[in-house]
């Protein structure tokens, strides 16, 4: 049973074979947050998934909820508004990191820092997928990317720092090879009130891994095996040893009241 | 809004821009809220590429732009009318759109109210256009003109969940709004979409998308179409004008036919987007001329010269420094003219 789970969430009626490339990381996180969705116990009509634009963002078409997708980098305005509307629903906001953090960074940075009750997923691939290989704000320095072929000149954005400095109450990172992990962060990140981020560091074997040399989907989760290490023992690495290493794991768990929250205890204290 | 709507249970949220601000309000009308902005100048810029959103997604929203001076920056916030093409053509892309243009106080009340109800009526985003001079100013509202009981609901859908088509052709080519959280899961898009809501790319279904779009609105220009006629019953020359120059253009009329025996009137559109092209065409048949006086280059002037230029003599009068249009002005430059 447990290994039909996802199906339960998927439109049945529509829109497969879906857009993504042979081997593309998406789906994992895909099914990933479905797991979750269903350990959490959700009802499907008290959930919306809204996202932005982008190969990730497709992911609302295929999942049977209450689906938006909006514009490139805009979805988490777009899911403040309808929480302020909805406020028992669970709003799930899906992004690339090039919708995230480049042309939404600025969404990205408010929602936080309002404490929005949004759960957001960044599908980080490193790159602007869709487009074909654009560099993103995440592309780690030295890497290519159709715009930066000689190596990326500039520093890359870390989200989960960046969610952790703007207020979000949960912040985790995950990877389309750590499942596991992925799962059970972002099934944290539901049980929670508040701005949460999940970041899903996926491969994308058209664009970055064929201009990075990470051509084949296994490759890519290899790679994403041997470079991104449990937080803890990230922590007792001496500096030399953490080049081209990342951390993973849960970095932020923490209770602030949310917007929407102190906003019912006004229109509360001055209702006519 | 910040102080009266929690009063009232609603909701205010200060975004961080425009962009955002455009943003939220479509979510919360998905979320089945009646919800408005409003802005000026580099704000309506901003919301451009959303305000396109609401339309390809037929989402209901009212947008309150009181235009400023200038590109860029401009002049803030001195008065022009340099966005009444950009309120019908701002967003990418061939769509339709409602305007709605007030020249005083108490018509913003009553029009706000209007504009609200077309939106959720027709499922298009509507954009309130104001003149700066209006947008200042104060003048006595009757609230108790206003039927508070009445609200205008827009149409949900009532079938069961297996058969709701949210993008269905039906006769009023309006579908029924399902708001989320309603138990009709389905999907939303700014991609050109089937009546399931998901994207297509088949040319049929994407005529019969944008078709109806277009149609929706075209069908039912008797219910969105409105404007007034001053003095035009007995006139030999008309003005078209809109907002505060419509204002002067009254005054200017007094003038021109007291003064000066001139027979001339006004008309003014209210909805300024659909064009009222055929109330033009029958009001220009037995005029000798159009004036056509506004705080731009010419944006009204296009649409008067459409549909009239065949009719009679159109003549544009143009005032961009900032300053409004001053009924002398018009009595001037009319005397000169005729
Ligand atoms: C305002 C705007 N600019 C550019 C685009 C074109 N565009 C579509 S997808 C995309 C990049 C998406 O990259 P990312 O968010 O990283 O998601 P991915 O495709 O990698 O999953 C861009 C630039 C757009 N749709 N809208
Ligand atoms: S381009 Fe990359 S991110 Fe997009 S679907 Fe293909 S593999 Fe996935």
């Amino acid at each position: 049973m447990e290994k039909n789970v996802v199906h339960k969430y998927l439109r049945k009626n529509k829109k497969f074979p879906h857009i993504w490339c042979p081997g593309c990381g998406h789906g994992v996180i895909m099914s990933s947050m479905l797991r979750a969705i269903d350990k959490q116990g959700l009802d499907r009509d008290d959930v919306a998934v809204v996202s932005g634009i982008g190969c990730s963002s497709r992911t609302p078409t295929y999942v049977d909820f209450n689906t938006i997708h909006t514009t490139h980098g805009r979805a988490l305005a777009f899911a403040t508004g309808l929480k302020l509307a909805k406020p028992d629903m669970t709003v799930i906001v899906v992004m690339g990191d090039g919708d995230a953090v480049g042309i939404g960074g600025n969404h990205f940075i408010h929602a936080a820092r309002r404490n929005m009750d949004l759960k957001v997923i960044v599908y980080n691939n490193n790159i602007y997928g869709m487009t074909g290989g654009q560099a993103s704000p995440t592309t780690p320095s030295g890497k290519k990317a159709t715009t930066a072929r000689y190596g990326n000149i500039e520093r890359s954005f870390d989200i989960c720092e960046l969610a952790k400095a703007t207020g979000a109450v949960y912040v985790a990172r995950s990877t389309s090879y750590h499942v596991q992990a992925l799962e059970k962060y972002i099934h944290r990140s539901l049980s929670k009130k508040g701005f949460t981020v999940v970041e899903a560091m996926t491969h994308c074997p058209t664009t970055y891994g064929r201009l990075n040399k990470i051509k084949e989907p296994v490759a890519g989760m290899i790679y994403q095996k041997d470079h991104f290490i449990m937080k803890a023992a990230w922590d007792k690495l001496p500096e030399e040893k953490r080049e081209g290493k990342f951390p993973m794991g849960e970095f932020v768990d923490i209770e602030k009241t949310d917007f929407v929250s102190k906003y019912l205890r006004l229109i509360e204290a001055n209702k006519e | 809004m910040s102080v009266e709507l929690p009063k009232l249970g609603g909701k205010f949220i200060q975004m961080e821009d425009e962009i955002g601000s455009m943003a939220s309000i479509i979510g919360a009308s998905i979320g089945g809220l009646k919800s408005m902005t409003a802005t000026s100048g580099p704000g309506i810029s901003l919301m451009q590429e959303n305000i396109g959103y609401a339309v390809i997604t037929e989402t209901p929203c009212l947008i309150v732009n009181v235009q400023r001076g200038g590109p860029s920056t401009g002049l803030p916030t001195m008065p022009s009318q340099g966005d009444i093409l950009q309120a019908r053509w701002g967003t990418h892309g061939d769509h339709p759109i409602i305007t709605i243009y007030p020249h005083t106080v108490p018509e913003i009340f009553e029009e706000t109210i209007r504009s609200v109800e077309l939106s959720e009526k027709y499922r298009i985003p509507v954009i309130l256009l104001l003149d700066e001079v209006i947008g200042h100013m104060r003048e006595k509202i009757d609230i108790e003109k206003v039927d508070k009981n009445k609200s205008f609901k827009r149409k949900t859908p009532d079938v069961p969940n297996e058969w709701f088509f949210p993008y269905e052709r039906n006769s009023s080519g309006v579908p029924a709004f399902a708001d989320f959280g309603e138990g009709y899961r389905y999907h939303i898009t700014g991609l050109v979409h089937d009546v399931d809501g998901f994207p297509t790319s088949k040319p049929d279904q994407i005529d019969a998308f944008m078709k109806r779009m277009f149609r929706k609105i075209d069908d039912n220009l008797d219910d969105i179409l409105d404007w007034e006629e001053y003095e035009l019953e007995d006139s030999e020359y008309m003005i078209l004008a809109a907002g505060c120059v419509a204002r002067s253009a009254k005054q200017a009329i007094r003038t021109l036919r007291d003064e000066h025996g001139i027979k001339i009137g006004l008309l003014r559109p209210k909805t300024i987007w659909p064009f009222i092209s055929s109330v033009l065409i029958d009001k220009a048949q037995d005029k000798k001329k159009i004036f056509v006086p506004e705080m731009n280059m010419g944006q009204l002037l296009l649409p008067t010269q459409r549909f009239a230029s065949s009719i009679c003599d159109i003549l544009p009068f143009n005032k961009i420094n900032g300053e409004a249009i001053y009924p002398h002005e018009l009595v001037s430059f009319i005397r000169r003219n005729i």
